[in-house]
């Protein structure tokens, strides 16, 4: 292994999953030798970029590609899905970082995942199948439509409820309702892992305490730089303040402050929705017929740009 | 030379630099001082006494020969000063500008004992920036060795440390985890200090020297030190990641939006460049009403950038009293200039948060000094009843770091109870080949110690490596006329270039 020549991030493959969801490959064969689940990479976009924080979705040693799972909900992710395409390079692309997931033992293992969680839990459900673990997968979507990688998680998990909003698909209702139906069927679970909006996680976490279940949660809040230098992503873990960067992103969701966390995210929310609407502003004056039919998605509960 | 200068004969005041108005310069990013320009860097230079002992090349942390440069100066050969400067100290317009001189070679300075000190640190910028302005480099001839070195975080120590390996002759990359590399001059320092174009042109010269920079490389999680020194083949590691993990201080409210730390409000100005948002995306919601909690250089950095940022208010609040405060007495002095709203003896209890969960207020209370601590300086005591509050939007802490986990989280390397890496004299750590130093070692310190440390480690690689320390004074061992090229021994591979006239 010799050191590489100057990366260049190239975008390798792109899926779009709907109109807010896409994925994108991105080649970067130390990292992807390197990734472990449970990890984040940080990209930069361009050099006027902010540096985000993305969970990583899968990894491909042999291909030496890490895969990004991204839904467009701000000024980043929105252009990153627009000019994202094959061929094209990210400026920048940092990883892996935080600790990777304590993954091992032949257990009963529920893996959550809701929304944007959905993707960055595959790496722990196929992690955990390959260490010999009994896995239940739970995913939440909000509609049909929706779904994405249905395949992909049968192939590692030994059952897999999935839930909608509407019962378009598996059952009717939130992840938490697959939860219990898991937790009803056996009794025996010994952990579960949650990834998904925060009030989600918090969802997942007040489900299994009754019932004294190991709950690991992976916390995405506003970072800069990844690598515990700002603490502008300190979390409150008990009595103690943590940085998800460096000290984390997988926390004990029985002793995370949910509320904290939410409350925190919104730092930036003022600044983040300007600059959503100049971007657009700026989109809509070459073609404006185009780009004015298309619905201005709702900003989620889960900023995921932020510098 | 002309007859000998004394005490009586040189210019009796300290030359002044140009500085932009305090008012205008309060409200744009473009630097404070000005620098010296030809003739008062002359008049300067006249001042040194070019007395023999010398106590400031001492009062160096990288002892650079500064009656050498200033005399060539005194000479108007300037690329001459360059040269003997560039000999032992590669960024001259870096630490020109951000060194603590009144504490090292201008606190020491003969002409100091009586009038005030020769003004070194404006000299040594004069220097660097006509250098810059004019393209010179001091490349010296340099034969490759073979030896293959790592540098892990691209800050002043790596930067001090990368020069004088490849100036040895070994294949030198440098790993920085953030998209530039300058590390704490980049990030930290704002621009008015030190301007990021300076950085990149000093940069400029390590690449000249044949260093190569990789950012977007986090070591640790990408590859192990170990790796390094294995699987890479790297022959030697020098690790100067930075302190980083900046402290709290745990008082209630510190999760509230509005509270941050220094290093992320100057982060997200100085490196994403957020005080140009929306041009740049990073966003950061300036304060009108600013505390900065702590009285250290970065403290004055992050009040002075939130003034640029257009806050209307800043304040400074510092348990002890002015004497006492870390900060140079200059950054203090201009941070005084702009405006600064002081608070000495004070310390901050709490912070107060309204409906949306935004910082509204914090809860002080005054101090007093009680009996001296282990530092020496005398510990301040909370006076009782005397709380008050501030109203204010945003709150910074500058109270200093801790060490970075990463590398500990990720390496066999022993540290020590603090969580910094643990190394002799030598800045050897305990897997051999790899070394540390800056501020991973010993803690925050200044941009100068960093460097002297990075080429304190440079001096233990080379001995590590068998390679001649260029920087001792050398003795051919053999009159053998075969291991000679044009008279000088092949051993001889560093020196300096020839300028033929």
């Amino acid at each position: 292994m010799s050191p590489e020549p100057s990366q260049s991030f190239e975008i390798v493959a792109r899926e779009d999953f709907s109109d807010v969801t896409y994925l994108l490959e991105v080649r970067h064969p130390m990292l992807a030798r390197a990734a472990r689940a449970g990890q984040f990479v940080i990209v930069m976009e361009h050099e006027h970029g902010e540096r985000i924080p993305l969970t990583i979705a899968d990894f491909d040693r042999e291909a030496g590609t890490v895969t990004l799972v991204i839904q467009a909900v701000g000024k980043t992710t929105r252009e990153m899905q627009k000019n994202c395409r094959v061929g094209t390079s990210l400026y920048a692309m940092v990883g892996p970082m935080g600790i990777p997931s304590h993954i091992g033992g032949k257990k009963k293992v529920v893996c959550v995942g809701g929304g944007l969680g959905v993707a960055p839990i595959f790496p722990q459900a196929r992690a955990w199948k390959e260490s010999g673990a009994y896995v239940i997968g739970v995913l939440g979507f909000r509609n049909r439509g929706l779904v994405f990688w249905e395949d992909k998680f049968r192939a590692c998990c030994d059952e897999l409820i999935l839930c909608t909003d509407d019962g378009s698909a598996g059952i009717k209702g939130l992840v938490t309702e697959g939860i219990k139906q898991a937790i009803a069927k056996h009794a025996d679970i010994e952990e579960l892992v949650a990834i998904g909006p925060p009030v989600m996680m918090k969802g997942c976490a007040e489900a299994t305490r009754p019932h004294r279940i190991k709950t690991m949660v992976s916390l995405n809040p506003v970072m800069v730089d990844g690598t515990g230098m700002c603490g502008g992503c300190r979390v409150k873990i008990g009595e103690s303040v943590k940085f998800a960067c460096v000290d984390g992103p997988d926390f004990d969701g029985h002793l995370v402050d949910f509320d904290d966390l939410m409350a925190r995210l919104t730092r930036y929310r003022t600044a983040e929705k300007e600059a959503v609407e100049r971007w657009q502003e700026s989109c809509r004056m070459p073609g404006k017929e185009a780009l004015a039919a298309e619905p201005a998605p709702a900003i989620d509960d889960r900023p995921s740009t932020d510098g | 030379m002309a007859k000998k200068k004394t005490i009586r004969t040189i210019p009796q005041e300290r030359t002044p630099v140009q500085e932009q108005d305090p008012r205008e310069r309060a409200r744009n990013f473009g630097e404070v001082s000005l620098g010296y320009r030809l003739e008062e860097a002359l008049v300067e230079a006249e001042r040194c006494l070019q007395c023999a002992d010398e106590p400031c090349v001492r009062g160096c942390p990288v002892g650079i020969d500064i009656p050498g440069f200033i005399q060539k100066i005194t000479e108007k050969h300037h690329q001459g000063a360059y040269d003997i400067i560039t000999d032992t100290n590669l960024l001259p317009s870096i630490c020109g500008r951000v060194c603590p001189q009144e504490n090292q070679c201008e606190g020491v300075c003969t002409v100091g004992d009586t009038l005030e000190p020769v003004a070194i640190g404006r000299l040594e910028r004069f220097v660097g920036d006509m250098a810059i302005r004019e393209g010179w480099a001091n490349i010296p001839y340099i034969e490759p060795n073979g030896y293959r070195v790592g540098i892990v975080g691209a800050g002043p120590a790596g930067m001090a440390c990368a020069a004088d390996m490849a100036k040895a002759g070994c294949e030198v990359v440098v790993y920085e985890a953030f998209h530039q590399p300058g590390g704490v001059l980049k990030y930290g320092i704002p621009d008015f200090r030190l301007p990021n174009d300076v950085i990149d042109a000093e940069i400029e010269k390590l690449r000249r020297l044949g260093i190569r920079f990789e950012c977007n490389t986090l070591v640790g999680r990408l590859f192990t030190i170990e790796q390094m020194v294995t699987e890479m083949g790297f022959h030697a590691v020098f690790i100067g990641t930075g302190a980083g993990y900046p402290s709290f201080m745990g008082i209630p409210g510190e999760s509230l939006n509005g509270v941050l730390s220094a290093n992320e409000l100057l982060t997200r100005c100085n490196l994403m460049r957020a005080r140009d948002f929306p041009n740049f995306d990073t966003p950061l919601q300036p304060g009108k009403r600013v505390t900065v909690i702590g009285a250290g250089n970065t403290a004055m950095d992050a009040m002075r950038v939130s003034l640029r940022l257009g806050a209307e208010k800043v304040y400074c609040i510092y348990r002890r009293t002015k004497a006492e405060a870390p900060a140079r007495a200059e950054e203090v002095h201009h941070a005084e200039e702009e405006g600064i709203d002081f608070n000495w003896l004070t310390s901050p209890i709490e912070l107060l948060g309204d409906a949306s969960n935004a910082v509204r207020a914090m809860r002080c209370i005054r101090m007093e000094l009680g009996e001296p601590d282990d530092s020496g300086r005398r510990r301040p005591v909370p006076v009782p009843g005397s709380e008050f509050e501030i109203e204010t939007d945003m709150v910074v802490f500058a109270i200093g770091t801790n060490a970075n986990p990463i590398l500990g989280q990720t390496a066999k390397l022993k540290l020590n109870k603090r969580g910094y890496i643990e190394t002799d004299d030598s800045l050897a750590t305990s897997i051999a080949g790899v070394y540390a130093g800056g501020d991973i070692v010993t803690g925050a310190a200044t941009v100068i110690q960093a460097m002297g440390a990075g080429r304190t480690a440079a001096r233990s690689m080379k001995a590590y490596l068998g390679l001649r320390d260029t920087d001792s004074v050398y003795t051919p061992d053999t009159d053998d006329p075969a291991g000679r090229r044009f008279g000088i021994p092949a051993a001889e591979h560093n020196f300096a270039r020839v300028r033929l006239a």
